[in-house]
């Protein structure tokens, strides 16, 4: 079966690859693309880039997305930026320093052809956003400006104030509203994919619930694209929306597209930290606050006792009784480390009793340094939007007081295995974006996700998928009364069927927060392998308490959140296990994975390249079977592969 | 803190709905309005369960379904109409960034759906808002394909009228100026977005065409005309200006003169 991970990456050197596997990809004709139709699931970066490219070119396409416009996927949440190698910063900045590092940051455990086609596409996605009228920042001269994002040296962050995210998605909505209006692409707000249908071993369609009807439809097609992001909800409290899931790329898996290095989860070090039990999400606070901001906190006992007991204010401690301790940790890059250097700082920080609020988990990003230096109206053009968004958050100024932040799950590295050309172990269906592993490897650079979902849509996707569609368009449209489709309905109906049955007293969401309990102290920042075989056992405990006592009110024909949930969460009750079994089989520590087992006297995560550089991908084998390890060898043939240094 | 929730619950879009009222308590001031939804939501699934509470006549709806996502304010989902305001008392947030802390305890809180002839009620407090989709569907774009574009440094644009495009481009397309206008107007709307563009050189040739389009479409699918009372500028949670339907007025009527 290991046959099955064939990575196709092209021969040749490095800065070749792409433009080689480009020579020798098939195409379809413009004739042909109009008989071919593609589903594309999820509408965030990677789904309307995807769709609108796709509809461009003269396909049939069918988007899918859960919220009730298109406008709405957890892309638009996204703050900071987005990198490119343009270098018009003339800081020396080139497509190999950034695949440099974005190799090094995410700690050598990512495809080297796959990042250097990532960092070669960048420069082309900054034009394309820049002619739909994304409002980027600009200098007073009209040009383009830029800031510094964690993990490097260069300036090649584009932006759009705190916004970045929401200005690039409503620009790929745009386009996707364009072919919408066009004609070529079918829009299916409200619908929710809940099982993958293959027809001789290909995928060929969707089962999806209307949300609003609450009835199950079928949907065919030549092709799938699966861009559903990532699935941090695992956790119950991440940064993101309520309605993220990992549901789709689930049922992938479970239809057997293989499932890569699950264990890679990003822990954000700049995140608003935990009010009370009452939660139910966490806040992000940007990046590019580290620009400019300077994390600390006390250097003595005494002044962490009276900001708990609120008996003085951050702003009252002096300068000498704070411990700026990235700065004094790894002077090379300060505040600029990448987040899982930072977020593991902040804990060691906590865990020695020096957290700064009352539940001992805050440390402080203060500005006051940057106010003086920058003046009000700059650090207002910067940042405002995040300081207004803290303030009504904690009803703390951060011109008056430091913001308090403390790390959350943020990102998913891991995600469906796929190759060079964007297609998992299944033939037909594809995975972009977040949904997807290939590009962060252990741990994904600040401005690089919305980067990926772009370069991934607009750019790579459109091409590769023509390779596979060039046969396909003599073939007939994908019946959906082909018993593939019946017997996947009745599968998904029985799965309703189920949880409506069980008629028990606990509500979706209590144990939803009990799972996510879990994955945060077992499967968070500090992994042991006693922790992990514990999670495993009591993840399997409490998926059984699930089915004996889940309460899911309501009816399945109509709008109901609750079912929703319910399905949602019996998911990442199996998400969660292989996250940990994930963990459990890679004892060393790499990027935002950090096993207690392996780590340097200094406490720095130790890696260990002579048995674990590969991909770990995941083959399901059936309803509580042990799932199958294939393993994907990185061969680094470009750069060496060293420790990561952010101390010089 | 304590409150007494007055909530609109209805079934679908065919039925007729109706206030109901329920009482919650031990609410975190630091919790936001949704969170308090959420624990309302547990009380109510709760209670269903309970045969005793049912008896006693309590949860006939169920739990409240509304909409949320992000949950930070960006991605405009939340659409709740509290005490007679759009997204709530507090100015220029969403629902989801309104916090507790904002009410007074014991205080009796009503909850709407956003309410328009061109948002029809899903159930209880969602609405089908996909006429703003439409909306920008005839012609909130421009048409450029992908990898046609030029060099991004070779189109220059003022800072400032960069950082105003911004300002109308934070449209996060709730509704709540649709909700919040007598008229039912979509005017800010369609304003930001046309505006935002306006202030840009990229996607002039078309620029006629989309103030025209956009214009008739938001007039064809039942929104109001607008009467400049800037209801919509006060209750807008990202505080869009109508200097913005100024300029889309202006757009509007070059293309009128174009024609």
């Amino acid at each position: 079966m290991a046959d099955k991970l064939i990575s196709k990456i092209p021969d040749g050197p490095l800065a070749e690859k792409w433009t080689k596997r480009k020579s020798e990809l098939r195409l379809v004709n413009p004739n042909n693309r109009r008989k071919l139709e593609i589903i594309v699931v999820g509408t965030g970066l990677g789904g309307a880039s995807a769709a609108a490219s796709l509809g461009e070119l003269g396909y049939n396409v069918k988007v899918f997305c859960i919220s009730d416009s298109p406008r709405r996927a957890h892309s638009i949440a996204a703050q900071g930026g987005i990198n490119a190698a343009k270098n018009y910063q003339n800081d020396n900045d080139a497509v190999y320093r950034l695949f440099y590092d974005t190799i090094k940051g995410g700690d050598y455990r990512s495809r080297e052809a796959n990042v250097y086609r990532l960092a070669e596409v960048s420069a082309a996605i900054i034009d394309q956003c820049v002619a739909q009228g994304v409002p980027f920042a600009r200098e007073y001269g009209g040009y383009l400006a830029n800031r510094s994002f964690g993990g490097v040296q260069v300036s090649r962050t584009f932006y759009a104030r705190g916004q970045t995210g929401q200005q690039l998605l409503l620009g790929a909505y745009a386009a996707l509203n364009r072919q919408i209006a066009a004609g070529t692409v079918t829009s299916y707000p409200r619908h929710e994919m809940l099982d993958l249908v293959m027809i001789n071993g290909q995928a060929k369609g969707i089962i999806a619930r209307n949300l609003v009807t609450g009835k199950l439809e079928r949907f065919g097609a030549h092709a799938v694209v699966i861009a559903t992001g990532g699935y941090g909800n695992a956790y119950f409290l991440s940064t993101n929306a309520m309605n993220s899931n990992g549901s789709a790329a689930w049922q992938c898996y479970k239809k057997g597209a293989y499932f890569a290095n699950p264990c890679f989860a990003q822990i954000h070090p700049t995140c608003i930290p935990v009010h009370g039990e009452q939660q139910c999400k966490l806040t992000l606070m940007s990046e590019s606050l580290r620009n400019d901001g300077r994390i600390w906190g006390p250097k003595k006992l005494e002044d962490v006792m009276k900001l708990r007991k609120k008996e003085i204010k951050p702003s009252q401690i002096p300068e000498e009784d704070r411990d700026y301790y990235l700065e004094r940790r790894y002077p090379a890059f300060g505040n600029l480390v990448p987040r899982d250097v930072a977020s593991r700082a902040a804990k060691e920080r906590c865990d020695a009793g020096f957290g700064v609020n009352e539940t001992g988990l805050a440390v402080f990003l203060d500005f006051s340094d940057a106010i003086k230096r920058l003046g009000h109206q700059r650090v207002q053009e910067r940042y405002g939007n995040l300081f207004d968004m803290y303030f009504k958050i904690n009803n703390v100024s951060p011109w008056e007081e430091p913001m308090m932040i403390y790390p959350a799950i943020h990102y998913t590295m891991g995600g469906i295995w796929v190759d060079y050309d964007l297609q998992t172990t299944i033939p037909g269906l594809y995975a972009i974006g977040e949904a997807n592993f290939s590009d962060h490897g252990g741990n994904r650079l600040g401005a690089s996700a919305l980067m990926q979902g772009l370069a991934d849509g607009y750019f790579v996707l459109p091409v590769t998928i023509a390779d596979y569609l060039s046969n396909k368009f003599a073939e007939p449209k994908t019946d959906t009364n082909d018993p593939a489709f019946e017997e996947a309905e009745k599968a998904v109906q029985a799965r309703i069927d189920k949880l409506f049955s069980i008629k028990g007293k606990k509500t979706v969401d209590s144990l939803h927060k009990k799972l996510g309990n879990i994955m945060w102290e077992y499967v968070g920042m500090a992994r042991s392998e006693e922790g992990l075989k514990k999670a495993i056992e009591e993840i399997r405990e409490l998926k059984k308490e699930f089915y004996e006592d889940v309460c899911v009110p309501g009816e399945q024909n109509q709008f109901n959140q609750e079912l929703e949930k319910a399905l949602r969460l019996e998911d990442f009750f199996e998400i969660g296990e292989l996250m940990a079994r994930d963990a459990l089989n890679r004892n060393e520590s790499c990027g935002g994975h950090f096993r207690v087992e392996s780590q340097t006297e200094e406490g720095e995560a130790k890696r260990d390249d002579a048995n674990y550089m590969y991909v770990a991908a995941w083959e399901y084998k059936g309803e509580n079977q042990e799932p199958e390890l294939h393993k994907e060898p990185l061969k680094y043939e470009f750069i060496e592969v060293k420790t990561r240094n952010y101390k010089e | 803190m304590d409150f007494n929730l007055k909530i609109w619950r209805q079934k679908n879009a065919r039925e007729k709905g109706h206030f109901e009222t329920y009482h919650i308590s031990g609410i975190e001031e630091d919790a936001s309005f949704l969170e308090m939804l959420d624990i309302l939501n547990e009380q109510l699934i709760r209670e269903g369960n309970d045969p005793v509470a049912v008896e006693r006549g309590c949860q006939s709806s169920g739990p409240v379904s509304f909409d949320h996502d992000c949950r930070e304010g960006i991605c405009g989902a939340c659409s709740l109409y509290i005490d007679g305001r759009a997204h709530g008392p507090d100015d220029h947030v969403t629902t989801c960034q309104l916090f507790m802390r904002h009410f007074k305890d014991g205080a009796t809180i009503t909850v709407e759906p956003f309410r328009s002839p061109a948002f029809p009620i899903i159930k209880d407090l969602v609405v089908d808002r996909s006429a703003y989709d439409k909306i920008l569907q005839a012609g909130g774009f421009i048409s450029v394909r992908t990898g046609a574009a030029q060099d991004g440094n070779t189109i220059l644009i003022p800072h400032d009228n960069a950082e105003k495009s911004m300002d109308a481009a934070a449209c996060v397309g709730c509704g709540a100026c649709v909700a919040t206008c007598k008229n039912g107007s979509a005017m800010l709307f369609v304003a930001a977005r046309v505006s935002s563009l306006a202030l840009l050189p990229q996607g002039r040739p078309e620029a006629a065409r989309r103030a025209r389009n956009m214009v008739a479409k938001m007039e064809e699918l039942g929104f109001g005309g607008c009467t400049n009372t800037r209801a919509c500028e006060m209750e807008c949670p990202k505080g869009i200006s109508i200097e913005h339907i100024a300029r889309l007025n202006r757009e509007f009527l070059k293309a009128k003169f174009s024609e």
